[in-house]
């Protein structure tokens, strides 16, 4: 660099100023960006590489052990005729909106309850975290011990106090095993829910109820227009990430049913693992992951509008 | 260590082991000498293999390992991945060109990567020739275009495993030998409550080998020699038909079956009839010398038994080979030839069937005289895994595809969707053709 500026072309330069990189180096408005360089770096090597893989390879007909071939939209085409596929995008939006909206109702009591003034909070409110705190393969094993078909304890249970007589084949039956999992799915994410809401509860000043409560307000008007107005922006943040974590739930379904039984239980993240890592089709498996990309982008996307039209963003009031 | 040892000798099975264990030493040295197969100087390899379902079995191969270790100075580092997590970790070996020097899989593993496999023609030439030949149904699972990719060491004998006692008591002597006695046998069972259930999961060794039984049981095929998709034809239908009559005799809950689900209800007295390997009666067997009672009743009750032969009159069972290979990328390929050579030679291999119990059978047909087919009369029928072994459809057209098609549960999933009612016998067959078709198109 030095050796450079010293050169005899850019003598005549080095009076006034420093050699054109190292101005560029110094630059007002090129600083931020020499700054965000290492995070972009990163971004671009941990995000968007794979992603752009992903994409590419669903249009090809790549298999493991081979880079295969530019194959244009065929697996697309494949796929859309492919009823294993289509009923993996019908469970998929089901499992998400039914388990999220369960979700969000437990969640949002479970956080009203514990905001309140309860005998040895600090625990209950623990103990609450747990099913989050568990990690997802664990749970999801011990899940299937309860819903086993031979070994299941509800079924043991229910047998010795002689309502059945046969053991409930819970993940045997499709409708019975989609249920199981989405109770799964919901008895793990709820925590999630209930704590970030009541992180969102405690902000709400007590002045405010005080007030509400001397104009003569009852409970229900209380939570209609003091808590749940302001307690909005936060439940739009946790129902977004609540609603893209559960949409690309894997570990739950792989371990209690592989997507079984008959295929009944995939989803989209669950088959793609099947058709790309343990069928090889890495090609067909990338586009039954890159057909996601839409979903959680309007996921995002309804989110994101949702938040920014709300007067609050803009610092105004709420 | 000597009490051990000492133990074993008193109970009588560990006896050739222990006498192997000190005179394998002496072998592998002479061995080393005189073989053709020489190690690279300053050779090392990294093996990566399945997890052992078998304690002894393990035991023993890793006897065999440190013996070569000490003849031939070559370490060897084992790595043991579960069944399942193999073909995904050899491919990306094969795909990045570095990781373990030997793999050793299951089913067509080689298949996946033809290009990657170092040849071992000369060595299974070698020792098919010593050892009475290769059995020809485990070997087409590593041959391709005459090269062969890699050894099929052993086969995994699927057979039908069952409890004498609910057999007789739904009047039958034995398991009837056609698929008319097995489903009036079935049936009978399931009136007595105690009854059969095969997996229809996505169970890679116990379901696959249910339903190829009774897809080749009435002549019926994914693919023909020559790649044609011909799963849509009338004796696919039989064949449907067939599985929709048996299902309802089943236990509850054999859709959502894996591989081990099987072993777990019979062990706890729930099921008395299925498809699987010798491990249930190991199972039974090993607790009951353990002195568990309950196991040891068990272990006497339960017999095995070939899987009943369809209407074409021909025995057809779909078993899982175990195959193992080694990359091309090595830099010592002599010694992974070296350590497979003395794997297979009678000295080693023969303890190792015998640790093995019936889980195992041999592809070269010399060892058929090994004494653990006649140990235990309950274990014979496992004997004949690799000769009763019926190529996978495909295979010989193409083996990747082939490979592919059972990976992906085409053909169980159409079984699984007729017998469950998810959907019509022209709906699951269609499914399963397009899936085919888009295969081997």
């Amino acid at each position: 660099m030095t050796s450079l500026a010293q050169s005899p072309s850019a003598k005549s330069a080095s009076v006034r100023a420093p050699g054109a990189a190292a101005r560029l180096m110094a630059h007002r408005d090129w600083l931020g960006f020499w700054f965000m360089l290492p995070a972009a770096l990163i971004l671009i090597s941990l995000l968007v590489y794979p992603l752009g893989l992903g994409v590419w390879l669903s249009f090809t007909n790549a298999t493991i052990g081979d880079p295969g071939k530019f194959v244009g939209l065929d697996n697309y085409s494949w796929i859309l005729g492919d009823a294993t596929f289509l009923h993996s995008i019908v469970f998929t939006l089901a499992y998400t909106l039914i388990a999220s909206s369960i979700k969000f109702a437990l969640g949002l009591y479970l956080a009203l309850l514990l905001n309140k003034r309860l005998p040895f909070k600090a625990l209950v409110r623990s103990i609450i975290l747990i099913p989050f705190v568990v990690p997802t393969v664990l749970s999801a094993i011990a899940f299937w011990w309860i819903f086993d078909a031979q070994f299941s304890i509800i079924s043991w249970s229910l047998i010795k106090l002689g309502l059945i007589s046969h053991n409930i084949d819970f993940l045997g039956d499709p409708m019975l095993a989609r249920a199981c999992v989405i109770f799964a799915n919901i008895w793990r994410g709820v925590p999630f829910v209930a704590i970030t809401l009541l992180a969102g509860l405690q902000t709400v000043s007590p002045s405010l109820y005080e007030a509400a409560t001397i104009d003569g307000a009852t409970p229900w008007q209380n939570f209609r227009f003091i808590t749940y107005p302001l307690l909005t922006p936060i439940i739009a943040v946790v129902m977004t990430f609540s609603v893209l974590f559960t949409f690309t739930d894997f570990q739950l379904i792989w371990v209690m049913t592989r997507g079984g039984p008959v295929n009944s239980t995939h989803l989209m993240t669950t088959l793609s693992y099947q058709r790309a890592i343990i069928g090889g089709s890495l090609g067909e498996g990338a586009a039954i992951s890159t057909s996601m990309i839409p979903f959680l982008l309007a996921a995002i996307l309804f989110s994101w509008f949702g938040l920014q039209r709300r007067k609050w963003q803009q610092g105004g009031q709420a | 260590m000597f009490n051990l040892s000492r133990r074993s000798i008193i109970k009588g099975a560990g006896l050739a082991g222990l006498a192997g264990a000190t005179s394998l030493e002496g072998f592998a040295k002479a061995w080393a000498e005189t073989t053709s197969w020489k190690p690279e100087a300053g050779a090392s390899l990294q093996l990566m293999r399945w997890k052992e379902f078998i304690d002894a079995e393990g035991k023993s191969f890793d006897a065999i390992v440190a013996a070569f270790t000490k003849a031939t100075n070559v370490k060897v580092q084992v790595t043991r991945e579960g069944l399942d997590d193999v073909q995904p970790k050899a491919s990306v070996a094969a795909a990045t060109g570095q990781g373990p020097d030997i793999v050793w899989g299951s089913y067509s593993l080689p298949q996946l990567f033809p290009t990657k496999c170092v040849d071992m023609t000369d060595l299974a030439d070698y020792l098919g020739k010593k050892y009475g030949g290769w059995t020809p149904g485990p070997a087409a699972y590593v041959i391709s275009k005459g090269k062969w990719l890699g050894l099929p060491i052993a086969t995994n004998g699927n057979y039908i495993n069952y409890r004498t006692s609910a057999v007789n008591k739904a009047g039958f002597k034995e398991i009837p030998k056609d698929f008319d006695g097995f489903l009036a046998l079935c049936q009978a069972m399931k009136k007595n409550n105690t009854p059969a259930g095969f997996a229809l999961g996505h169970a890679t060794g116990d379901g696959n080998s249910f339903i190829y039984w009774m897809l080749w049981g009435y002549g019926a095929h994914l693919v023909d020699d020559k790649g044609k998709v011909v799963i849509n034809s009338p004796e696919t239908a039989k064949a449907l038909e067939y599985a929709k009559k048996l299902y309802p005799t089943f236990i509850d809950g054999t859709p959502s079956w894996n591989d081990g689900s099987n072993n777990k209800a019979f062990l706890a007295g729930d099921l008395y009839l299925t498809g699987n390997g010798i491990s249930i009666y190991v199972a039974a067997k090993t607790a009951g010398a353990a002195g568990d009672a309950k196991m040891k009743a068990m272990a006497e009750d339960i017999n095995h038994a070939y899987w009943p032969v369809g209407p074409t009159g021909k025995v057809a069972e779909l078993q899982s080979v175990y195959p193992m290979m080694a990359f091309n990328y090595t830099k010592y390929p002599n010694a992974c030839k070296a350590f497979m050579a003395f794997m297979l030679e009678a000295k080693q291999f023969n303890q190792w069937l015998i640790d093995s119990q019936g889980y195992l059978t041999e592809t070269l047909k010399a060892y058929d005289k090994n004494p653990v087919w006649t140990m235990d009369p309950k274990a014979a029928v496992f004997r004949d895994a690799s000769n009763r072994c019926t190529v996978l459809d495909g295979m010989s057209a193409n083996p990747q595809k082939a490979a592919e098609s059972i990976a992906d549960f085409v053909v169980l999933d159409m079984f699984a969707r007729y017998c469950t009612g998810q959907d019509t016998l022209k709906g699951s067959i269609a499914n399963a053709e397009r899936q085919a078709k888009h295969l081997f198109g």
